[in-house]
């Protein structure tokens, strides 16, 4: 565990000192032990700015061993900015095996999406988490929001709805859409779409969440119910779209938008590029 | 027959200063009490005490409470306390801003309560908010607008059905019809009256208004520098008083 990358020597396996992986792996396992409670920890400074993946990182850092099979994706690609950096600084100080297949990684950090495939046991879903309390817009104060956390005290989480029903005719809220973990805590499932939101449900895989900036973990466990908010005459709904992905011709994946010249002609694309591929070679090794 | 409230002997001081001194007295259910005397008197920090948003540090404050029988207000848990606040009783506070959540519509601030308490159907939540609207006559088509899009009267009305949706069994007022104009004054002192009335509320009434504790109360208690100095049925404190304070405020009444 605690030896010197090879590579270069100059920092500590996965970056991060060992005391530090322990702090973290142990607000990890409170986290765990406590679904959807946002635990504290002392975040360190990564090398990238705040809101770059800075509590993602040190969750990854502190869970990763040279066994792993590290997968980084930004809104569904793996060939983003900000997930090829992240998936090198890995490669570079944890000397792990990286990936871009969903099926080969064991943890697979992300941010803003769930891989379209389904994730199996065994497999650690590390989200990078903006703001991780979900009644911030709705309460500034920090003292009274964990209040309302230990009591349960939700109707405000309601009101914000109610409020979107009455002003949109529907619920409009599309990303960062609340939801209720093992009918205890509120949670913000990170900025994912809501479209995702039912891939948290009882998923087999450990959904771990960190906030570099707000330094708190959170976490789900494999198999937690995970119910999306809603009212009983406007139950949730995820997206849908009329068209399919213009590359592999799937309807059942999240689709991005795209506007390919300057006649305002679109395009609609799988966001998750791993799924859009490997169906894309499914079907060619059909012909 | 057990009062709804039991007041002992409750003491509250913010370091030297004596906010309460040993105030004690039984609110009956059905009855409005008034607690008058000039500012700085103690009234609010009494009302905040019975209503546990103070801890005093001495005397008791009982409540029968309709789920859990008879509690002490301020040996309760947090929880139960807050649950208690937001089912069985109601708080109207002076400043209708702060009672409001000014950010959302009128129709969710009145559906709060109902939605903290577990309903769930948007419908459901809609009608009761715009049945309230009603009996706080306020014009139906404006159940979507913002608290910030309503003149103070319509404000203090909005706050009052807001507190009153969930059924409250007790109601603690702050000055509810502080810096209104005398017309909106009456209006919602008449919408007040009415309500107690129909709703078979219990209220404490925290005012500096004569005219509205002989209007709205049926016991006034006086305060003076954080003691009680008189107290008894409203017209007979209003029509003879006894004490050489309420006599010198009743006189100070002006005439109009």
């Amino acid at each position: 565990m605690t030896e010197i990358n090879a590579k270069d020597g100059a920092y500590n396996y996965a970056y991060l000192d060992e005391q530090t992986k322990r702090m973290i792996r142990r607000a990890i396992l409170k986290a765990v032990a406590v679904p959807g409670y946002q635990v504290p920890f002392g975040g360190r400074e990564m090398p990238l700015p705040y809101g770059w993946g800075t509590g993602g990182i040190q969750v990854t850092a502190a869970i990763i061993g040279q066994d792993d099979t590290l997968k980084v994706i930004d809104q569904g690609a793996d060939d983003t900015t900000n997930a090829v950096s992240i998936r090198r600084f890995f490669a570079r100080v944890a000397d792990v095996a990286t990936t871009t297949r969903t099926k080969e990684a064991t943890i697979i950090q992300t941010r803003h999406r769930v891989p379209e495939t389904p994730l199996g046991e065994g497999q650690i879903l590390v989200f990078q988490v903006p703001i991780p309390e979900p009644l911030r817009m709705l309460e500034p104060r920090e003292t009274e929001t964990r209040t309302l956390h230990a009591l349960s005290e939700y109707g405000v989480m309601q009101v914000s709805l109610y409020e979107s029903i009455a002003r949109h005719g529907r619920i409009a809220k599309t990303y960062n859409y609340p939801v209720m973990v093992n009918g205890r805590y509120i949670m913000s499932p990170s900025p994912i779409p809501k479209f995702d939101n039912p891939k948290l449900d009882r998923s087999p895989a450990l959904q771990l969440y960190g906030a570099g900036r707000e330094k708190r973990i959170y976490a789900v466990p494999p198999h937690t119910p995970v119910k999306s908010l809603d009212f009983d005459d406007h139950p949730f709904e995820i997206e849908t779209w009329e068209q399919c992905c213009a590359l592999c011709g799937s309807r059942e994946s999240f689709l991005d938008e795209m506007i390919v010249d300057d006649d305002g002609q679109r395009l609609f694309v799988c966001s998750d590029t791993d799924y859009c591929e490997r169906r894309r070679d499914t079907a060619e090794a059909a012909e | 027959m057990t009062p709804l409230l039991s007041v002992k002997g409750l003491t509250k001081s913010f370091g030297a200063r004596v906010a309460c001194r040993d105030v004690g007295f039984d609110l009956w259910p059905g009855e409005v009490l008034g607690i008058v005397g000039e500012s700085g008197s103690g009234k609010t920090t009494l009302l905040n005490c019975l209503a546990g948003r103070l801890t005093p540090e001495a005397g008791s404050v009982a409540y029968d409470s309709a789920a859990y029988g008879p509690v002490d207000v301020h040996d309760l848990s947090e929880a139960r306390r807050r649950l208690l606040s937001r089912t069985e009783w109601g708080f109207v506070n002076q400043d209708a801003r702060d009672g409001l959540r000014m950010g959302v519509s009128a129709g969710a601030n009145i559906g709060e309560r109902l939605m903290a308490v577990g309903a769930r159907h948007y419908g459901d939540i809609r009608a009761k908010a715009a049945d309230w609207l009603d009996r706080v006559e306020i014009e139906r088509d404006r159940l979507d607008d913002r608290p910030t899009t309503y003149s103070g009267g319509m404000r203090q009305r909005l706050q009052i059905a807001r507190n009153l949706v969930s059924h409250p069994r007790l109601v603690f007022m702050d000055e509810p019809t502080g810096g209104l104009d005398v017309s909106v004054q009456a209006r919602i002192l008449d919408l007040l009256r009415r309500l107690v009335g129909t709703l078979d509320l219990s209220a404490v009434l925290v005012t500096h208004d004569l005219g509205v504790a002989r209007l709205l109360t049926h016991r006034l208690m006086v305060m003076q520098g954080g003691a009680v100095v008189e107290h008894g049925l409203t017209d007979q404190v209003l029509d003879d008083p006894q004490h050489a304070y309420t006599q010198m405020l009743v006189a100070s009444i002006l005439p109009v």
